[in-house]
């Protein structure tokens, strides 16, 4: 009885597993096919143009570049914000903690689109022009969030006495800070960064509302193109995001079980 | 940095001179200054836009226009109802199918936990929007999923609850839960992932020691001590969820639109600013309450 | 206070209260240069407490540190040449073993810090796992690391709290020779956090003795054992057996007499409180003699328990007034008892000890944790 529970289980895993990688595979095979007409629904002929020429469609790589630009400068941005916000949380104790942990978890627990129309509002108001620079608030904004929720759940791992063994042998607070307490944390600060880049990077909805015509970012470019036809080199770049996003994570993983190892 | 740390030993804190009260202040500071500014304050400026009358070209005015919320649950309430219900059988779904797969992780996965766990994560990393598109390849009428659904008659079943308008699986209520379901899964895995890893597997052997089926072990035992991660997961699950319109747009019909779709036509295409913001407070006030209840109910406080 | 050493720390008046309570009240120590201190007491006495304002981790809310001559209650942390053991250790997770004792030397600007941090390490035994990360280790080798890690500062003050408190016994031991093999050889001051009344008593030169955030009794192992001055002394430091008392008038100059439940009991006069007529009058069970052996005071009584140790058998002998006494005989061909046989259990004056009667006679029994 046991054993059937145990594997049924399993299999149940296996099945939402294979759910949730299907779509990956459909945009790997569809990055190969050469489509017959605009859409690129049904797998027509084989075909490697989407590899050899990726920047073939019309201002796919200008909105590529755009994308990876904002991503990084959102998530660095957003990760400093975020990793001291962080370490004020885990770190000392304050007036108007439950406010701050509030603010923190609200733009969690706010839909996208109300993110997006009231930051419209705010700077149709202020007169402040869309584009790349409105991107760039926005996408501080909402990453925030996510980088102090991982940076916490790190820092409030790591142990007080390291620091203080740390000034106990002669190392003044910022030596402390600089040699122990940033190496230790920095696995936390790396996944909050990440996580930052990928929902910057992914952004449509708030990103459609503060975008100008000259600030198309890729998953604008996108939508526009399920409307019109949607080029195979999408679906190369899709792949080639999810090997990256493999790659990461795995190397993610490696460092954090080696860490795990040493600890058990 | 240990000098000024309170997480000292003692329970008590010492009352101190030389502790320096501003450090947190500052560290707080630009962070929370940024989300005020570009997260609260547009909330006030977004209630404020509701209640203003005028146009594009001529500028808006400030009139205190509270019929303005009427005239958009009137017009919309289909749509809000609709994008309620949508996001919240998608949680349901995404929690039935999710829990079997943090569980299988967290608990029974062994050596291939990490696999697995790279496995989960990683499609989350691919941009979303190219993933439900594919989604339409998948659940189109000339490939093999179609044509199996209406050999084994699921077409009909779909289409006799209603899921479905015809024998077709795409553009149907059917494909935009389908979607949605998909769409935020992962932010229902890892929560559920994280509260389940933590469950002492001890504790299930003591519940089968103590006479409890496996059964009874599940709902006395593993369920209570996973409800962090259900409260979590549901949440990160429900809320983006609502909100959402990729999914109904790429996969629905003109009677899946969902609220989130107004509120982005209404503001960009019609420009029909108060009403959009109209729209777009009420979603807030709804989510926040809902949310609210929820959490109360649910009783964790602790929840990120 | 002049007469100081060059290098001793001395402690004024130091204090810390907290908004509640008092962790430790106007306390003044010397320990002398070079010396293996221990400050020994239950948990929540205040020797964490001491210890930590040592180091500079906690503000002392009044007194004055001092080492020889200098004042260094207002420096911080990082800037005290004192070093510490940490409880489990605190050793830096993301660092090398060479890299946690070359730590503090490097933070130091020291140059000469890659053979020092060696040389730490050949001390405690270390030399071939130093590129390893602490984690890899056991944990008897990571206490020596961070034994290393705090030696190699030859700081003026070495603070160990409970460094051997997350070993097994028999590692435990051994550490207890080796740290004092270690101290003598470096020759530095090392001050001595525990609860363990043996891990103290092994390794310790003195032994200051807290409770409640206040010296009870300071002395060598010997004189706190074979004299405490308090019921909590007597009990805190191995097992007591207490007779309530009064004291007889006269006496010889060397020997007291006290009765005690119809018995006439004799005690040196120089284990008798100055002018005490109540007493309690102490005998460690090791002092006790089965038979009439062991010297003049006899009382009789009936054994209860019975059990063997291997190195020794202890008993428990009930009195006919009720109370039990705990009588330890060395397994060294002495006579045995069975239960319930009737025996004499006798000792010899200078044995016995007698404390001020107004205190209760169990305090500090229960805090005792053995292991």
């Amino acid at each position: 009885m046991a054993w059937i529970r145990r594997h049924l289980v399993a299999f149940a895993a296996f099945a939402v597993l294979i759910y949730m990688l299907v779509p990956n595979v459909i945009v790997a095979a569809f990055s190969f096919n050469n489509p017959r007409g605009k859409y690129n629904y049904v797998f027509n002929e084989f075909s490697t143009e989407a590899w050899t020429s990726p920047c073939g469609a019309q201002g796919i790589c200008e909105s590529l570049g755009l994308s990876l630009r904002i991503g990084v400068t959102a998530s660095l941005v957003a990760t400093v914000l975020g990793t001291m916000i962080a370490f004020a949380l885990g770190r000392y104790r304050f007036r108007g903690r439950s406010a701050t942990n509030l603010l923190i978890f609200m733009p969690m627990a706010t839909p996208e689109v109300v993110m997006g129309s009231s930051l419209l509002t705010l700077f149709l108001m202020l007169g402040v022009p869309s584009g790349t620079g409105a991107i760039l608030i926005a996408h501080i904004m909402f990453c925030v969030s996510f980088v102090v929720v991982a940076v916490k759940a790190r820092v409030a791992t790591l142990d007080p006495r390291l620091e203080e063994a740390a000034a106990d042998l002669g190392a003044n607070p910022f030596q402390t800070f600089l040699r122990v307490t940033l190496p230790l944390a920095a696995p936390g600060i790396a996944a909050g960064a990440l996580l930052a880049f990928s929902l910057s990077f992914d952004d449509y909805i708030i990103t459609n509302f503060n975008a100008s015509p000259s600030s198309i970012t890729f998953p604008m470019y996108v939508w526009g193109a399920s409307a019109r036809g949607v080029p195979v080199q999408v679906y190369a770049i899709g792949t080639v995001m999810f090997l990256v996003a493999l790659v990461v994570v795995i190397i993610g993983q490696v460092l954090s079980s080696r860490r795990n190892r040493q600890v058990a | 940095m240990a000098e000024t740390a309170v997480l000292s030993t003692g329970s008590a804190v010492a009352p101190s001179h030389r502790r320096r009260t501003w450090v947190p202040y500052a560290l707080l500071l630009p962070g929370l200054l940024w989300l005020v500014v570009f997260f609260v304050l547009p909330m006030l400026t977004l209630g404020s836009q509701s209640l203003q009358e005028g146009n594009v070209d001529d500028g808006y005015a400030f009139t205190g226009n509270v019929a303005i919320y009427a005239e958009a649950l009137g017009r919309y309430w289909p749509q809000m109802l609709r994008s309620l219900l949508y996001a919240g059988v998608a949680t349901l779904l995404a929690l039935l199918l999710g829990y079997p797969l943090a569980y299988f992780i967290a608990q029974k996965a062994g050596r291939w936990k990490n696999i697995v766990l790279v496995l989960v994560i990683a499609p989350f990393f691919t941009s979303f929007l190219i993933r439900t598109l594919a989604w339409r390849t998948i659940l189109s009428d000339d490939w093999f999923v179609t044509q199996w659904a209406r050999t084994l008659r699921v077409t009909d079943l779909l289409q006799w609850v209603g899921l479905t308008a015809n024998d077709s699986l795409l553009s149907s209520k059917f494909a935009v839960i389908m979607g949605l379901t998909y769409n935020f899964l992962p932010f229902m895995i890892l929560p559920l992932y994280a509260s389940l890893e933590r469950l002492d597997p001890r504790l299930l052997e003591a519940a089968g020691d103590l006479y409890a089926s496996p059964r009874e072990t599940f709902r006395r035992v593993t369920w209570p001590l996973s409800l962090p991660g259900v409260v979590a997961g549901t949440l990160l699950t429900f809320i983006p969820a609502a909100g959402d319109f990729i999914n109904a747009r790429l996969l629905g019909n003109t009677q899946t639109t969902m609220i989130g779709s107004v509120i982005d036509s209404q503001f960009l295409r019609v420009l029909d600013y108060p009403l959009a913001a109209a729209l777009s407070f009420i979603l807030l006030i709804v989510i926040v309450t809902m949310v609210a209840v929820y959490v109360r109910k649910a009783g964790t406080e602790e929840l990120l | 206070m002049g007469e100081a050493g060059k290098g001793d720390l001395r402690l004024v008046a130091l204090t810390k209260s907290f908004e509640t309570f008092t962790a430790v009240h106007p306390l003044d120590l010397t320990i002398p240069q070079g010396s293996f201190f221990a400050l020994l007491g239950p948990s929540g006495c205040g020797k964490t407490t001491t210890l930590r304002m040592i180091a500079g981790l906690e503000e002392p809310t009044g007194g004055r540190i001092l080492i020889g001559d200098s004042d260094i209650t207002a420096t911080k942390a990082y800037q005290r040449n004192v070093n510490t053991v940490f409880q489990s250790y605190a050793l830096f997770p993301h660092m090398t073993v060479f890299e946690n004792v070359a730590f503090g030397l490097r933070r130091r600007g020291d140059k000469d810090f890659r053979a020092k941090s060696h040389e730490a390490l050949e001390l405690v035994q270390l030399g071939q796992v130093s590129s390893k990360k602490p984690t890899q280790l056991s944990g008897g080798m990571q206490q020596r690391v961070a034994l290393a890690r705090a030696l190699v500062n030859r700081p003026d003050v070495l603070l160990l709290d409970e460094p051997l408190g997350a070993l097994d016994l028999k590692l435990r031991r051994q550490m207890q020779i080796e740290l004092k093999r270690i101290q003598q050889e470096v020759g530095l001051t090392f001050i001595h956090v525990t609860h363990d009344q043996e891990e103290a008593m092994t390794m310790a030169d003195s032994i200051a003795v807290m409770n409640a955030g206040a010296i009870e009794q300071l002395g060598d192992p010997a004189t706190l054992y074979e004299q405490p001055r308090s019921t909590f002394v007597a009990n805190f430091l191995g097992q007591s057996n207490l007779l309530k008392a009064t004291v007889n008038l006269g006496g010889t100059d060397g020997v007291v007499t006290v009765r005690s439940h119809d018995a006439d009991l004799e005690v040196s006069r120089s284990h008798l409180p100055d002018g005490a007529s109540e007493v309690w009058l102490g005998v460690r069970p090791e002092k006790l003699r089965l038979g009439e052996s062991g010297g003049p005071n006899h009382l009789r009584g009936v054994v209860r328990d019975v059990s063997f140790t291997g190195v020794a058998t202890q008993y428990i002998v009930e009195m006919p007034w009720g109370q039990e006494l705990t009588v330890v005989q060395q397994n060294d061909g002495s006579a045995r008892a069975g239960l319930a046989e009737n025996v004499t259990v006798s000792w010899a004056a200078e044995h016995g000890f007698a404390l001020d009667a107004s205190q209760a006679a169990d305090a500090g029994a229960e805090l005792v944790e053995h292991g």
